[in-house]
């Protein structure tokens, strides 16, 4: 059947110079010839090594821990255990917040107090001359233990006399969606389908494992270097360190990658402890093994949808349930929860409509935050229950949502309105249009389709106030510099903040310099998270850029006795737009602005839009500033006789409302939809009774470059977004349909619905030959 | 067993330095300054660390410095600079292959291992020389074709010997 492609409304979107081209990244080459330093690449002088003893139980009472022999040993300069810093507590606040509110029992202790409550747990620290004294020293800590009992299922931690990791319940937050008539809505119905989908634990995996250097300057503030999507984390250090906020200092470097597992802290507190105590700079990188058990993981979610009906596909109500895991402590599991939530009925019109949403501590690996932050969990249960409603009805998959699809106009789960574009229907056909002629059945290998659309948020909860700043300057040689405290996880960040400046000024993308990161010398422009920096610090950026292009214009209209507005700036000149050759070289502008002391630099701040909270008792109200759309079409071919999927074609088809960088949309959109991928298919963080097996990339296996086909990117422009240029966010976006598409084509392709991730042969050929034996083949 | 002296040709530099039997030749690679050289895993599992060893390419985690003595070492770094990239440096930033770009260098020598060997390889040869390496940002796509863009570049001009090393003559920084 061919796939009658949906024609794009008109769009008019101005010609750019700059913006829209897949320009190389001005941080490609450093890295690409190995001069970038990382967090694990910086020494100091008279450096100590440290190191983190973490326990091995997932549930416990300390009964000893005695560290006088490792204290003893030569070249160990200081061991600290809770005992030295009784009131060191993480306190997870929404980082880069300003005072929120925070939730009772959501503190972690920097090192454990009295109880360990997950396997990993850090227990004590030291610092050494050399790492291996410090990896010495470690086994001379004694720990003695005393087993309690454990809760490793989040349906058994919220049963009544399950064990309590810590008061007054295991029920770490709970969210609830009250809208319309759910009762009434499923007696209006033709057919109530019911599904349970369930996911695992997913580690971030990014190739750099934590690592970072302090040191205590002249001032006395502590300089922390360190790889971190939060540079305002130097608020909460400082309160577990007990020093002012002044006085910490964090200087964040290109990150190797993060995805929201280096959005909590993770070393910083640890060395500025160490930092405080010994008076001397410190190093500490984690091992890949202690990277998995000392960070969050993805969380797990139980999904239960119950949906009524009609026969023609429209969905008359929805009741939705879901269970999270939150590990041993709730870092931003409130948060993630609250965000599963709102994308718990998916981009479609649901009137009468109930969620209810829970996480519960257990003694596992703690969860938090992960590419998506709980939209792609969501997404793999909404549509999965679509492809089974459309099973149900005998329906194309395609048309059972097209009938639900959000409008302009309509008004999501919790009631805001969707105010700019929505191409669910444009980006789904143009996926399934992509993937051309069906492959062929062949012998064993059964081949199936699936598809996915969404919606997920850019842009944090705008009851957060969330702002950026940025600075943007011109140096006397027509060059400049952009400050803008955007950690850049790899995804381009910082370049899309040099573009933007580039297009505003005029000035060759080859002669902006960024830095970044750097809570002394660049404005604070909140976390690298919540695919938000393109939206506010591009603002940022854009908004100061766009005040010394002012002063430019005006002061050339002067020397061309033309209106600003006739003049424009491009490639290092200012000219007349009639008539380019009437120009001006941007550096003898500059110098004429100079001599006149005319401001040539800029700082500004940008603000979301704030909205109130919603209602509690309803889940009513807007949340978000906006959203993006997409869809993804997968085909697979399913091996009956072994169980084995392989992916012959994957197409995603994004709205990213306008590409600032295209190539590196379409490296976020290929990169995210490997990731969801392989959370489909391969990825399980495991813990047997809170005990870690898949402690390495040996045992928790990720996608290689042979086991899959690129996806192919299909970007539309719907100029719709709220960022600069109309550009929304992609970059957790491109995860978020992945695994629900290959979900539904390996059902597609074998009849038979796995409701469990991740889709492992040995599944898949259970429920191959469960359904061979249903239709009777 | 004590340290001993051993010798180390990298990007050729010569060092001369005191090492313990069981120091890998990531860790005397890093300790020497050479940066470039990536801790990912320190067991072989994601190849951040690949150099080329007398001109094959092996995870420097899995081999031992003593292993390396008088052996050619180029790392990433020695291919090329920021002034005067490699094809291949080159082709990873223009095809947008480099995102985090932690990966980045292993992968860069993967595939100089490989051109060396295939100077026109298939896309099938290109992912099964890369299958060492670990990538999470990219999902291999742009590095693939990356790939392909330096080799067309090389075989069209072969202006780069098989292995330049940077002319930098001191080594970078922090011998011992």
């Amino acid at each position: 059947m061919t796939v009658q492609v949906k024609p794009l409304p008109p769009v008019e979107l101005p010609e750019l110079r700059v913006v829209g081209k897949p320009l190389r990244r001005v941080d490609a080459l450093g890295k690409a010839v190995g001069a970038t330093l990382y967090a694990g690449d910086f020494t100091m002088p008279h450096m100590l090594h440290a190191k983190v003893l973490r326990s091995t139980l997932p549930s416990a009472r300390i009964r000893r821990l005695d560290a006088s022999q490792a204290r003893a040993l030569p070249g160990v300069v200081c061991v600290l255990t809770a005992a030295d810093l009784p009131d060191a507590k993480l306190t997870t606040d929404m980082p880069g917040q300003t005072g929120q509110k925070q939730r009772a029992g959501s503190d972690a202790p920097v090192l454990a107090v009295d109880r360990v409550r997950f396997v990993g747990e850090p227990l004590a620290l030291v610092a050494a001359e050399t790492l291996e004294l410090a990896e010495r020293a470690l086994e001379l800590i004694h720990a003695e233990y005393e087993p309690l009992p454990g809760v490793f299922d989040p349906l058994e931690a919220l049963k009544p006399g399950a064990p309590v990791i810590y008061e007054p319940d295991n029920a770490v937050a709970r969210w609830k969606i009250r809208k319309g008539d759910v009762e009434a809505g499923m007696r209006a119905a033709d057919l109530i389908v019911e599904n349970t989908f369930r996911m695992p634990f997913v580690e971030h995996a990014y190739l750099e494992p934590e690592a970072g250097v302090a040191w205590i300057d002249d001032q006395g503030v502590i300089n922390i270097r360190v790889c971190t999507q939060v540079v305002e984390h130097f608020r909460s250090i400082a309160r577990a360190v007990g020093v002012p906020q002044n006085k910490i200092r964090i200087q964040g470097t290109l990150l190797g990658g993060g995805f929201g597992g280096k959005e909590d802290v993770t070393v910083e507190i640890f060395l500025a402890l160490l930092a405080k105590y010994t008076r001397r700079p410190v190093r500490l990188a984690y091992t890949r093994e202690e990277s998995f058990a000392g960070h969050a993981k993805r969380h797990p979610f139980i999904i239960t949808h119950r949906t009524g009906v009609k026969r023609n596909g429209r969905i008359t109500a929805a009741e939705i349930e879901m269970v999270a895991d939150s590990g041993a402590y709730p870092y931003l599991s409130p948060y993630v929860l609250l965000y599963a939530t709102i994308m718990a009925s998916g981009p479609y019109r649901i009137d009468n409509l109930r969620v209810d949403s829970v996480v519960a501590a257990t003694n596992q690996t703690f969860t938090s935050a992960f590419r998506g932050f709980g939209g792609p969990q969501a997404c793999i249960a909404y549509e999965q229950q679509m492809d089974e409603i459309a099973r149900a009805l005998g329906l194309d998959p395609l048309e059972v949502r097209r009938i639900n699809y959000l409008r302009t106009g309509d008004p999501n789960g919790t009631g805001q309105v969707m105010k700019g574009a929505v191409w669910l229907e444009e980006t789904a056909t143009r996926a399934l249009a992509g993937l051309g002629e069906k492959t062929p059945d062949h012998g064993p290998l059964k081949v199936g389709r699936g598809l996915a659309s969404y919606f997920q948020s850019y842009g944090r909860i705008t009851w957060f106030h969330d702002t950026s700043r940025a600075w943007v300057g011109l140096e006397m040689d027509g060059t400049a510099v952009v400050r803008c405290g955007a950690p850049d996880l790899g995804g381009g960040q910082i370049n899309s903040l040099c573009q933007i400046a580039s297009e505003v000024l005029g000035v060759p993308l080859k002669d902006v310099t960024i830095y970044s990161t750097d809570s002394a010398v660049t404005p604070l422009a909140g976390t690298s998270t919540a695919t938000r920096q393109l939206y506010m610090s591009g603002s940022a950026v854009y908004q100061a850029a766009s005040a010394v292009r002012q002063v430019l214009l005006e002061r050339a209209s002067k020397h061309f006795e033309e209106k600003p507005e006739d003049l424009d700036l491009a490639d290092g000149q200012v000219f007349v737009k009639r008539d380019p050759q009437d120009s001006l070289p941007l550096k003898d502008l500059v110098a004429r602005c100079a001599a006149e002391g005319l401001p040539l630099a800029n700082l500004a701040q940008f603000q979301a839009p704030f909205t109130d909270g919603i209602d509690p008792q309803t889940g009513q109200g807007d949340v978000f500033p906006d959203f993006t759309f997409g869809a993804q079409a997968v085909e697979v071919a399913v091996d009956v006789e072994t169980g084995e999927v392989t992916v012959l074609k994957s197409v995603a088809c994004h709205d990213v409302g306008r590409a600032i960088n295209p190539a590196a949309v379409v490296g976020q959109i290929q990169g995210g939809s490997t990731q969801g991928m392989g959370y489909a298919l391969m990825e399980e963080f495991v813990l047997q009774d809170g005990l870690i097996q898949t402690p390495s990339l040996s045992e928790y296996l990720i996608p290689t470059a042979v086991d899959w086909p690129p996806t192919q990117a299909i970007i539309l422009e719907s100029g719709s977004g709220v960022g600069p240029f109309g550009a929304k966010g992609v970059g957790e976006p491109a995860l978020t349909p992945a695994a629900a598409a290959l979900a539904n084509a390996v059902a597609d392709a074998i009849g038979v619905r796995i409701p469990d991730l991740p889709l492992t042969p040995e599944k898949v050929l259970e429920a191959a030959e469960r359904g061979r034996l249903e239709i009777g083949d | 067993m004590q340290p001993k002296i051993v010798t180390l040709y990298v990007n050729g530099h010569t060092h001369q330095v005191a090492l313990a039997p069981n120091v890998t030749l990531l860790q005397a690679l890093r300790d020497l300054g050479y940066t470039d050289v990536k801790n990912g895993c320190e067991k072989g599992d994601c190849g951040a660390c690949a150099v080329l060893l007398n001109g094959q390419p092996v995870n420097s985690c899995l081999v031992l410095a003593w292993q390396a003595e008088r052996a050619e070492i180029v790392t990433d770094a020695g291919l090329g600079t920021i002034d005067h990239p490699h094809p291949l440096q080159e082709a990873f930033a223009d095809a947008g292959a480099v995102q985090c770009g932690y990966c980045t260098p292993g992968f860069i020598i993967a595939a100089k291992a490989l051109l060396d060997r295939v100077p026109h390889p298939t896309e099938d040869q290109i992912r099964e020389a890369l299958s060492g390496n670990l990538c999470r940002c990219t999902g291999y796509g742009q590095i693939v074709e990356a790939v392909q863009m330096a080799a067309e570049k090389i075989s069209r001009n072969q202006v780069f010997p098989k292995n330049l090393v940077s002319e930098v003559d001191s080594p970078p920084r922090g011998v011992p």
